[in-house]
């Protein structure tokens, strides 16, 4: 009787790759990466958050939205050590490559993962402690993806907006949101943002191996802390907005 | 009491599979739930039918050879227990029963319930082992092992080898039983010279069979002996360590 052999024997082929290409051929090696830039990830979803707070800050005394400044300044930031908007796009190569790494590694994982178990269980499965957030990561993952690309269409590009002003953030926000079928898609959006990032949140700490009784019971109520301020925030955007109390 | 088994039977491990029903009368809550297929298997055999092939050995939960997955949990309803430990008294009268076999690429089916584990076997080949110097034996506690250390290690070598981590993962992932026997001699001071090299090979031979983890949680919670998951985010640790490690600076520990 032979076991399925699902891979090739990489016991000495593997070593003359390159250290990188090694490391990242292995499923716990993609599984740290996805970590690291999920990290990446939470780190940019917390301080986009955070800009987008100045929703509420409304106009200094020249009339000038707090939200349009803060625009400007990240444009602005680090200037002249970087050029005008330099800074800004060393954002966008990072969170690029970031997003590819992540798609890849999850893409490449999930492959891998039907293929260990071909024959689906015949009778219904019953899980003990896989929460709904877990067993739905792909389909949370896929469809905020889409909602990104979406989001960077309606309110970067503005090809999906059809009232979008270059550096107008105040009123582009509001345009885009006081179209009521975009604003329940973003707040839709958000709430599977929460799911993902909930479970990814708690997921990082093992990937990485982080893992110490003095901390584990923290894990959790990191993320649901975590995930309970990024959807709480996020979803008040288009909200406010669409019920006319940000104007 | 009277309850009705819906159990997986396949000929031969290429052959289709199928759900036949079977009535089993008059069980005694008491017998195990291997006792109540050993009874069924002898009716089957009055009949001049085939029997029912499932694996078992100690049935004491300690040798890791039984294991089914009874109503879509792996070693069944009761937490903490291998198939051969739980009862029938967890069932009530007039149950419906549902038993397949594990289900992942790394343990194909040779017939109805059973299913080759040895991919396991293959894994510990690549790492599970330590080097001792030959010779008289050394005096007791000549290395010294911390006491949370020792009991670490002692919680991970209780994994039995059941796979029903596999059995239970959304993934068909093996990492908690890697994850036990890596760590059951990494974290002793008599795994350190092989610590490196050991999780290479244990992780990399894995990955030939199984899904990848995804911090689900379901093995821990299928698994007779509680194995944690925190064994699993260990092994990460010196996977990921490993590939960063220089091999020259092995001997100085962590």
């Amino acid at each position: 009787m032979t076991t399925t052999d699902k891979g090739t024997d990489r016991g000495t082929v593997n070593r003359r790759r390159p250290w990188a290409i090694e490391f990242y051929g292995s499923a716990v090696g993609k599984k740290w990466v996805m970590a690291i830039t999920g990290i990446i990830f939470l780190g940019y979803v917390f301080v986009h958050m955070l800009g987008n707070l100045k929703l509420y800050l409304g106009t200094d005394p020249t009339g000038i939205f707090a939200i349009d400044h803060y625009g400007e300044w990240l444009r602005e930031l680090l200037e002249p050590f970087l050029p005008r908007e330099g800074a800004l796009w060393i954002f966008r190569v990072v969170l690029t490559a970031s997003v590819v790494l992540h798609i890849h590694a999850a893409y490449s994982l999930t492959v891998t993962n039907w293929k260990a178990r071909p024959t689906r269980y015949q009778s219904p499965r019953e899980y003990l402690v896989a929460s709904y957030a877990s067993r739905t990561m792909r389909w949370s993952g896929v469809i905020v993806g889409a909602f990104v690309a979406f989001h960077l269409l309606d309110l970067t590009i503005g090809t999906a907006n059809p009232d979008f002003v270059a550096g107008d953030v105040h009123a582009n926000l509001i345009a885009s949101f006081s179209r009521p079928g975009v604003a329940i898609f973003y707040m839709v959006a958000n709430l599977l943002l929460g799911l993902h990032i909930f479970h990814g949140t708690w997921s990082l700490f093992q990937s990485i191996g982080w893992n110490n009784p003095q901390f584990n019971e923290w894990r959790r109520w990191l993320a649901w802390a975590f995930t309970a301020v990024i959807v709480i925030a996020n979803v008040s955007f288009p909200l406010t907005v669409l019920t006319g109390l940000v104007k | 009491m009277n309850i009705t088994l819906r159990v997986w039977r396949q000929d031969t491990p290429d052959a289709p599979g199928r759900f036949v029903e079977y009535d089993a009368p008059d069980i005694e809550s008491h017998a195990s739930f291997l006792e109540m297929l050993d009874v069924v298997n002898e009716r089957l055999t009055d009949k001049g039918e085939e029997p029912i092939a499932f694996d078992s050995d100690c049935r004491e939960g300690i040798c890791g050879m039984c294991g089914l997955m009874i109503n879509g949990l792996a070693h069944g309803p009761q937490q903490g227990t291998a198939t051969c430990q739980l009862h029938m008294r967890k069932f009530k009268d007039g149950d419906v029963i549902t038993i397949e076999p594990w289900r992942a690429a790394g343990f194909p089916i040779i017939r109805d319930l059973v299913v080759d584990r040895s991919s396991f076997d293959r894994i510990i080949e690549a790492g599970g082992y330590i080097t001792v110097p030959t010779g008289s034996a050394p005096d007791a506690n000549l290395i010294l092992v911390p006491k949370p250390a020792a009991d670490a290690a002692m919680d991970a070598a209780a994994c039995i080898g059941c796979g029903a981590c596999v059995a239970s993962c959304p993934n068909g992932a093996a990492q908690l039983f890697v994850a036990a026997k890596v760590a059951n001699l990494n974290l002793l001071p008599q795994g350190q010279p092989e610590r490196w090299t050991r999780v290479e090979a244990m992780v990399d031979e894995m990955e030939k069979y199984f899904g990848s983890c995804t911090n689900h949680g379901e093995c821990e919670a299928a698994c007779p002996k509680r194995i944690s998951i925190d064994f699993i985010a260990m092994m990460n640790k010196d996977y990921i360590k490993a590939k960063f490690k220089n091999r020259r600076m092995a001997g100085q520990g962590s």
